[in-house]
């Protein structure tokens, strides 16, 4: 895209009768001038192209995770398209003739079979689907940050409350398409997966039964249930993330980046990088630095050898199963819920409803709520384009920080076994030390960061005292560009 | 100007380096591939052009010193009011044909009624699937094999995976075959002639999320799930003793036939596996 209007005079009088554009002119004009005017002449997009060329972003070193976050999706993209090649979605039996010693005539389903080929004797195909895994694991993890670094600086409140709920929803989609993606190789520790989705399905009261029956097909393991997940993870889930991501985007281009108050930053402007070119280069420079790394993991650290759990039977399981890091946190969970059933009147609420279902409906319920729940709490109605100092807000922050000790706690209580084994103490000892340290931590954690932000913040007066220029000088620079 | 001209070396050599490892990749390609050398080789071929044009920026293009209003997001009055006055204008000519509106809204709910149907036909109903298994009166146990399982093959301490004849691999009637050996078995009260010869029979589906059971430990008499740790008390009819689990494995009751097969006596008692909200139901 190039904007013809800009720069030096061009295209003589009668082209530009022509053209219907006034364009200064000039003999020979320059090749992007030449697709510029083409361009403009069908679809007037000189004003637009010199506005978004010259749109100016913030530099700060916090608001690239949501662009890994992005550029982690355009890997997956590509490689997943690369997998869907030669990935067959079907549990028809079959009987392993391929290169691989170990497995040689097994029966296992078309799926394993399929992504043992991918890894062992399509060319490049072990690099590609490493990669992708890793991609996911990356994906999710740099949305997390993101979404972290969104919380503790306030740019959730008015007027992004809109990009929030947006991007949770994109959170969700990715933990969905993470778990569809891991299950569909058919392989013994997916399959463990899946299983446990199927009983957690099955725990909703009322509709559990129903629920799972449709999704699956009927009773675990249905047949139909591969294919289904196929279609959701590479067809509709990428389709609603690839919308939603370019809702998000076009919300951030509307709406403008906030920024972090400094000498020069007010609300009313944005001070950074114009698009073109430094921001181009450095944001174009750092997909290639995201691809980088991920084809690098891809091709030098293994990830999900699916060849080592051999395939899917519903009477084996591996052990120790743990799943990818994303959904550590409901494995914790699983691990760590009191074996209560509530049974009445001949109905029962399973065990796993709690755990596996309520506790990610409130996460989720607590997230979309967020800038709406704040906005109730401290009355703010206001624009915000200036970011918090996580210290400036001691509530939010301790509230912040408290929530993630207690997924952290959670996380590290899906490895108890581990833990048990390492230390060499009873698996009922370390299961209790984690639900103790799940409930008594987070409110630790949160009282020492409220203690701690207020301090800083009080501290932070004192500090300008120090620097009277910059304190005399930052709020008449707010008032003055308002 | 020394520190641009090192700057300009350092983004050539990342450029240059990118080159020439696009170069090893299309050779280590044809050369038959090496995931290890192809990870490498990615890593510095797109890591060489990310870091130069990373590089690039910072050396010698403006950063961080542009500085662009914020334009107002909220319209003004005016503006808001023509936009209301469009959309009312519009609506009221609509509204005028009221019947026809309630028409068009009947149509297009009950279109949507009519749409949801078709979920009915992605599954099969529940109905008494989750209720019963495979196993009935008089059917042998037979290993993963499909082998029929004699009862003296179950030692103490031994334990098989089963299935019932002709179901190998159904995933609902796993079961677990325990040799108990005589004089151990305590049975629940009513299931005193469920575990002939000291063989025991449970569900081999986790009651907490259905992985399969498959730890045994003899000398303590605990079934242990690798999932999350439940264990399961095999001389108190697979009571929970540890972990999330809530419920005991359902037990099979069995009985041998005349050639020593071990041969069960009906289905499980109760549905196996994982919880349901009606599960209580008959
Ligand atoms: S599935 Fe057995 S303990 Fe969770």
């Amino acid at each position: 895209m190039t904007d013809a209007a800009r720069g030096g005079a061009r295209g003589s009088r009668s082209e530009r009768e022509r053209a219907g554009v006034s364009l200064p002119g000039r003999e020979e004009p320059p090749f992007q001038d030449r697709i510029g005017a083409w361009l403009d002449e069908r679809l007037h997009l000189s004003r637009f192209a010199r506005q978004a060329l010259d749109k100016v972003f913030p530099d700060h070193w916090s608001f690239m995770f949501g662009e890994i976050a992005l550029y982690s999706f355009v890997v997956l993209v590509l490689t997943g398209v690369f997998l869907a090649f030669f990935f067959e979605p079907s549990l028809t039996p079959t009987t392993y003739e391929g290169p691989y010693e170990p497995l040689r005539g097994l029966e296992m389903s078309d799926a394993y079979a399929s992504t043992l080929r991918l890894s062992f004797e399509v060319r490049a195909g072990l690099v590609m689907r490493q990669t992708h895994h890793w991609a996911a694991l990356v994906f999710i993890g740099s949305i997390v940050v993101h979404l972290c670094r969104v919380f503790f600086t306030g740019a959730f409140r008015r007027p992004r409350e809109i990009n929030w709920v947006i991007g949770v929803t994109m959170l969700l989609l990715a933990l969905l398409n993470g778990f569809t993606g891991y299950s569909l190789p058919d392989d013994l520790l997916s399959g463990t997966g899946l299983r446990i989705m199927y009983s957690v399905i099955l725990s909703v009261p009322l509709l559990g039964p129903w629920a799972a029956f449709l999704l699956f097909g009927g009773e675990f393991p249905a047949e139909q249930i591969l294919g289904r997940l196929f279609v959701l993870h590479i067809f509709l889930v990428p389709v609603i993330l690839g919308a939603l991501l370019g809702a998000h985007l076009a919300l951030v281009w509307h709406q403008k980046h906030t920024q972090f108050p400094e000498p020069g930053h007010t609300e009313a402007n944005v001070v950074g990088s114009r698009l073109w070119p430094t921001y181009a280069l450095k944001s174009v420079g750092l997909f290639f630095l995201v691809a980088a790394v991920l084809t690098g993991l891809g091709g030098l650290v293994q990830i999900n050898p699916v060849w080592l759990y051999g395939p899917f039977d519903p009477s084996q399981v591996t052990s120790p199963a743990q799943p990818d890091w994303y959904l550590g946190w409901l494995e914790g969970a699983l691990r760590l819920f009191p074996n209560w059933e509530i049974r009445a009147f001949g109905f029962e609420i399973p065990e796993p409803f709690f755990p596996a279902v309520l506790v990610p409906g409130i996460t989720f319920a607590v997230l979309y709520a967020w800038p709406f729940l704040e906005r109730l709490m401290t009355k703010d109605q206001a624009e915000h384009h200036l970011l918090d100092r996580p210290r400036d807000r001691p509530v939010r922050t301790a509230f912040g920080a408290g929530t993630l000790t207690f997924y952290a706690s959670l996380f590290a209580a899906a490895s108890n076994d581990l833990v048990a084994h390492w230390f060499e103490l009873d698996i009922e000892t370390v299961t209790w030390f984690f639900r103790v340290l799940v409930l008594v931590l987070p409110p630790a954690v949160a009282l020492l960061t409220f203690l701690v932000c207020r301090a800083l913040r009080d501290a932070g007066d004192v500090r300008l005292t120090h620097l009277p220029l910059s304190s005399v000088w930052r709020p008449r620079a707010r008032s003055t560009h308002r | 100007m020394s520190t641009s001209t090192k700057g300009a070396g350092a983004v050539a050599a990342a450029f240059g380096a990118s080159v020439l490892a696009s170069a090893g990749l299309a050779i280590v390609y044809i050369a038959g591939g090496s995931p290890p050398i192809e990870g490498a080789l990615l890593l510095v071929a797109l890591g060489g052009i990310g870091a130069g044009l990373v590089l690039w920026a910072k050396r010698f293009l403006p950063v961080g010193d542009d500085v662009q209003e914020r334009e107002p997001l909220p319209s003004t009055p005016d503006e808001r009011a023509r936009a209301s006055d469009s959309f009312g204008a519009g609506a009221d000519l609509v509204a005028r044909r009221r019947l026809l509106v309630r028409l068009a809204a009947a149509a297009l709910g009950a279109l949507g009624i009519a749409a949801l149907f078709p979920i009915r036909s992605l599954g099969r109903a529940p109905g008494g699937a989750l209720f019963h298994t495979r196993w009935r009166a008089g059917v042998r146990a037979v290993d993963a094999s499909g082998t029929p399982v004699q009862a003296a093959s179950i030692t103490t301490g031994t334990v098989v995976t089963v299935f019932p004849e002709g179901h190998v691999g159904a995933a609902d009637s796993q079961t677990l075959l325990i040799g108990l050996g005589p004089g151990v078995y305590r049975p629940v009260a009513g299931r005193e002639d469920w575990a002939p010869e000291g063989v025991v029979g449970y569900s081999k589906i986790c009651t907490h999320v259905g992985c399969p059971v498959g730890l045994y430990q003899p000398s303590e008499h605990l079934l242990f799930c690798p999932c999350h740790q439940s264990a399961f008390d095999v001389l108190a009819g697979a009571r929970p003793v540890a972990g999330p689990a809530a419920r005991p494995l359902p037990q099979l009751p069995l009985t041998i036939d005349a050639a020593g097969y071990v041969v069960a006596r009906g289905d499980f008692p109760e549905p196996v596996g994982p919880g349901f909200w009606d599960r209580g139901r008959d």
